[in-house]
């Protein structure tokens, strides 16, 4: 299975996520440059955390502009795992490949601490190798990391069973706690937290490592069929 | 009661980071004929209508908060009765 | 507008308000150019005269500095000091003050500090590993102190979240001297291979000089002698000196650097990044480190604004620039190359043998003056020093006064200076990059260095009201408190960068105060082995003539072996033994409890016996590397108590203590001591080890307690209680309006 990491100018989780996959789940990753117009040699888009252009005028919006985004787009038409991690996450609402927004945390600051979450549906490419309603403790570092939608699109999205992590507590002002959601066809994930970031138990917790396995193994398991 | 609209910008002379980015993003769209892009602050100041001196106030208000006149200019617009 | 000319400059002394002394510009005048400095000129001098550039006022103090050691490739007068950590690897670091910006802007100054200090380092060739910081700010009860500390902290964390450098460590200190000249000093870390090395030399007849990075703007004209200058209330027009950070641009900057030293070594001949005075400090030092001349092109260099003078060019601070020295058949490959990356690189100049530093502007020669005259040259002066009266020579000590000793414990973890700085540092991303094996909030941070099994500890220390108090024994304490930090954490001390924050050296009194303390931070440096490898002076930090405490920061960097052995503060097991290590003195000047009581610090401090402590830290390092404790945690403000007290909150675990001392010294401040936990299994080989270097003092409980017995007096105090007091403290003062 062959990773690609998009690194937008300001990007700065890309080698973060590049080792993520390289030494924790040890498949083929590479860094591409947000210039690129093809990912056809690829079987999953990593979009990392950081500031794509500085985060300026609102996280993610220029992003959404730069050339590879058509192609990110394409690649999602046809069902390949799409991941967008903290300013990744940001990205994919920009574009609309996943409802809602990011807004400025409630207290108004940046927060870098590491967080109680909860799987609320193991049933997805990105979560099989959880226990449904399993405690992950990851790390969080944003300043723009409160979710927001509207009343029918959260109805929806409960409905739809798209809410795949809901904080234990509330950290930012996040609409139901939601810290990740997936897209209704089930290949797209955006969530806050930083799984890349937890992967060895001497940084804290390597609670992030299954999400890696558990793409892995999805599309192991696809390719095996 | 008045409201009270303030913008405020980097002086002329101040590097405006976000600006620049945001030029750059939409040269790349194709919009080359925007020249030059500055980002500030907007704010909306319900106000009294009964203050004496709303500029002294506004201004002050201004030159202590919402601008740092180090770096930042500002103008403002009242419009009376805005209810 | 007209600039004036050679000679209405020397009628009207207008080189005064710049910064120059009519003794130096006559110098420059008779001796250098033998002729009197146009405009132009004459700004280049003064700004690379003033202290900010020259040292001129603290250089013949700074060399009672040692900076060598086996480890040490590069010491002071590059970008950063250089130090070995084996298998051909290295690490660069640097602190750097940005107190004067900061007080005028808090935001974009503590921002542009962070950004000024990261350039240095990446433009060795290093990648940034880590970012510290120092802060000290006025007392939290003035709601401009709360701003001031809202602003600085938000932009600190603001510039190095966005660029992606983790922020692991610092410290933060609050004291009312502070109040309107706040301290800012910012540390970075990078990591490199040997010979990856790049120095900022301008070398080889015919080389061009390459500007990269941001357009040139009115920005921050005079930053540099702005920064030797004290505040008063009247000097509102000095203001103008502000720069915007663009961590955005930085961050391009940054990969495009580095990237270039990796992959196309052969094409530079050197880097230097544009700091404080801009385009003239960095080019001119660039071809007085080889020796050469320089030729700029001013028309070529890229401006944001119309109408600028060669003075404006020359001394602007606008931020995110980097001089390159380059081969000239490489010429079109560098400028595609940062052109791919988003980044304008143009040809300003090239290299000359004549020694001579030549700047043209739409053809016209606009500045001929020997570099050798402009960076080697400039003056140096022994200040007078003059002991201030408030140093005590009785050797009398303050005498604590508890009546309840749970009140006082409370009342000193509720201390700003004590206090957890959670509310603070939870707004700086330390975890970015997967390295940070210790997060802030304990004695050092730890980052391991991938795919080995080493790891870099690093600190930032300088306990002001010490060295206020005696400022030989103070400084001493802040190299010895650094190290204690490292060594708690199991690291090897390996070198010191420092930030020296003082005020108007021209008062005797100041002068004293800073030969004092650089005579005891290099006395206790060369001790313990640790060199001096970089470091920045900050003068004149007064306000209304006003001086800040002397303040001396050290930022030091330590080297773990086996990062297995990395040890933590906080107690890991009910059940295992606590010990205390190194002796309690009767030692209360200076300290925390003297701040809370007297609300001031006085007295004399004792001798310190620095070979003592260096076996001490041998001692420690041993038993770490041995395995056989599961805590270490140095003692510093507010003494055995805090320290005790902290290692409960990492795993919410108590403790039962008893010790042979009175209560009062509970909150002594004696250096070097350490307060460590061991299991029961390893108790006779760890005894055997210390022999009478600690003693054994209680044992960690689960019953969510602090519990200690002393000669006379016995306190118990529910954890969840020390706890939350401890945590709130800052987040309720800062909360205030």
């Amino acid at each position: 299975m062959k990773f690609a990491v998009i690194v937008f100018p300001g990007s700065n989780c890309d080698k973060d996520l590049y080792f993520a996959i390289k030494d924790g789940i040890h498949a083929d990753v590479e860094m591409i440059d947000y210039r690129s117009k093809s990912l056809d040699a690829f079987d999953a888009v990593l979009i990392p955390g950081g500031f794509s252009y500085g985060d300026y005028l609102r996280s993610g919006a220029i992003a959404a502009h730069a050339p590879i985004i058509e192609t990110i787009k394409r690649m999602s038409a046809l069902g390949k795992p799409i991941m967008g991690i903290c300013n990744g996450f940001q990205i994919l609402t920009e574009i609309g490949l996943l409802p809602g927004a990011l807004i400025r945390n409630r207290q108004n600051r940046f927060i870098c601490e590491t967080v109680d979450l909860k799987v609320k549906n193991n049933q997805t490419i990105f979560t099989n190798e959880y226990e449904f309603d399993q405690t992950l403790s990851l790390p969080v570092a944003h300043g723009e990391g409160n979710y927001y939608c509207d009343i029918s699109t959260l109805k929806q999205i409960n409905d739809n069973n798209q809410i795949i992590f809901r904080y234990a507590s509330d950290i930012n002002g996040s609409i139901d706690n939601i810290a990740g959601i997936i897209n209704k066809a089930g290949n797209v994930l955006g969530m806050m937290p930083h799984p890349e970031r937890a992967l060895e138990e001497m940084l804290g917790s390597d609670d992030g490592l299954k999400l890696f396995q558990s793409i892995l193994k999805s599309h192991m398991n696809r390719v095996n069929l | 009661m008045g409201l009270v609209k303030v913008y405020v910008t980097y002086k002329e002379s101040i590097l405006d980071p976000q600006g620049e980015a945001i030029k750059s993003a939409i040269h790349g769209m194709g919009h080359t004929s925007i020249n030059d892009v500055r980002m500030g602050k907007y704010f909306e100041l319900n106000v009294d209508n009964n203050v004496s001196d709303i500029d002294s106030e506004i201004n002050l208000i201004c030159d202590d908060l919402l601008a740092n006149p180090n770096m930042e200019t500002y103008r403002y617009e009242i419009l009376e009765d805005a209810e | 507008m007209t600039e004036p000319t050679a000679e209405m400059i020397q009628e009207t002394k207008l080189y005064k308000s710049w910064g120059l002394s009519d003794q130096e510009f006559q110098t420059i005048s008779n001796d250098i150019l033998g002729r009197l400095p146009n405009y132009t000129e004459t700004g280049l001098f003064s700004v690379m005269w003033g202290e900010h550039c020259s040292y001129k006022n603290s250089k013949n103090v700074l060399r009672k500095f040692s900076n060598k050691s086996e480890r040490v490739l590069a010491g002071p007068g590059e970008d950063a000091g250089i130090i070995d950590i084996g298998d051909n690897q290295a690490i660069v670091f640097k602190a750097e003050s940005h107190n004067h910006p900061s007080a005028v802007e808090p935001y974009q100054g503590a921002a542009t500090g962070v950004g000024g200090i990261i350039r240095d380092i990446f433009s060795m060739g290093a990648t940034p590993i880590a970012l510290l910081n120092s802060l000290k700010f006025g007392e939290l009860d003035d709601s401009h102190t709360r701003y001031l500390a809202e602003e600085i902290v938000s932009g600190i964390g603001g510039y190095g979240n966005c660029i992606g450098i983790p922020t692991v460590g610092g410290e933060i200190a609050f004291q009312s001297r502070y109040k309107k000249n706040p301290i800012v000093n910012v540390m970075c870390v990078g990591l490199i291979d040997h010979d990856d090395v790049k120095y900022g030399k301008a070398t080889g007849k015919d080389n061009l000089i390459v500007y990269v990075g941001a357009k040139t703007g009115r920005d921050g004209i005079h930053g540099a002698t702005f920064a030797s200058d004290e505040f008063t209330d009247s000097k509102s027009t000095q203001r103008s000196a502000v720069q915007v950070g663009d961590p955005f641009m930085e961050k391009l900057l940054m990969d495009a650097c580095i990237e270039l030293v990796h992959e196309h070594s052969d094409w530079i001949m050197g880097i230097q990044d544009m700091g404080a005075a801009g385009l003239v400090s960095s080019t001119a030092e660039m071809a007085s480190k080889a020796s050469s001349g320089l030729i700029l092109e001013l028309d070529n260099v890229p401006q944001r604004e119309t109408e600028m003078t060669p003075y404006e060019i020359m001394l602007s601070e606008s931020q995110e620039r980097m001089v390159l020295c380059i081969k000239p058949e490489y010429e079109q490959n560098i400028t595609d190359f940062f052109t791919d990356k988003m980044l304008d690189a143009v040809v300003v100049g090239k290299v000359t043998t004549d020694g001579q530093y030549k700047i043209y502007q739409r053809g016209k020669m606009v500045c001929n003056i020997p570099i050798s005259g402009l960076v080697d040259e400039s003056p140096e002066y022994k200040r007078i020093s003059v002991k201030p009266d408030r140093i005590a020579d009785s050797k009398e000590q303050f005498r604590p006064e508890i009546k309840s000793l749970e009140d006082v414990w409370l009342k000193i973890l509720r201390q700003p200076t004590i206090a957890s700085k959670e509310y603070f540092y939870k707004t700086y991303d330390s975890q970015i990059k997967a390295n940070t094996v210790v997060q802030p909030g304990s004695d050092a941070a730890v980052v391991r260095i991938r795919d080995t099994k080493k790891a870099i500890a690093m600190t930032n220390d300088g306990n002001s009201r010490m060295v206020y108090v005696d400022p030989f024994i103070g400084g001493q304490m802040a190299v010895i408190e650094a190290a204690s930090n490292l060594v708690a954490a199991g690291a090897i001390p390996i070198g010191i960068t420092d930030c020296l924050n003082y005020g108007n050296p021209e008062k005797p009194e100041i002068f004293w105060e800073f030969e004092k303390s650089v005579s005891g931070m290099a006395m206790a440096g060369k001790k313990l082995n640790i060199p001096v490898v970089s470091g920045n002076v900050s003068l004149y930090n007064e306000f209304n003539e006003t001086a800040i405490y002397p303040s001396p920061m050290i930022g030091m960097t330590g080297l773990v072996e086996d990062i297995d052995n990395v040890i933590t503060q906080g107690f890991k097991n009910s059940g295992d033994l606590i010990y205390l290590i190194g002796e309690t003195r009767n030692e209360f000047n200076g300290s925390e409890i003297q701040q809370l009581q007297l609300n001031d610090v006085k007295g004399s401090l004792s001798k310190i016996n620095v070979d003592q402590i260096k076996d001490r830290f041998e001692l420690i390092l041993d038993i770490i590397n041995n395995k056989l404790i599961n805590s270490c945690h140095d003692l510093s403000e507010g003494g055995l108590a805090v320290a005790l007290s902290e290692a409960t909150f990492e795993n919410k675990l108590g403790f039962k203590c008893e010790v042979n001392m009175p209560k009062e010294y509970l909150f002594s401040e004696t250096p070097a001591r350490f307060v460590v936990s061991v299991s029961k299994d390893n108790q006779r080989k760890f005894e055997d080890i210390i022999g009478n270097n600690g003693a054994k003092i209680g044992v960690v409980t689960d019953d969510n307690r602090m519990n200690i017995k002393t000669i006379g007096a016995e306190a118990t105090i529910e954890l969840s209680v020390a706890m939350s007091i401890w945590k709130e403290a800052i987040s309720c003062l800062m909360k205030k309006n």
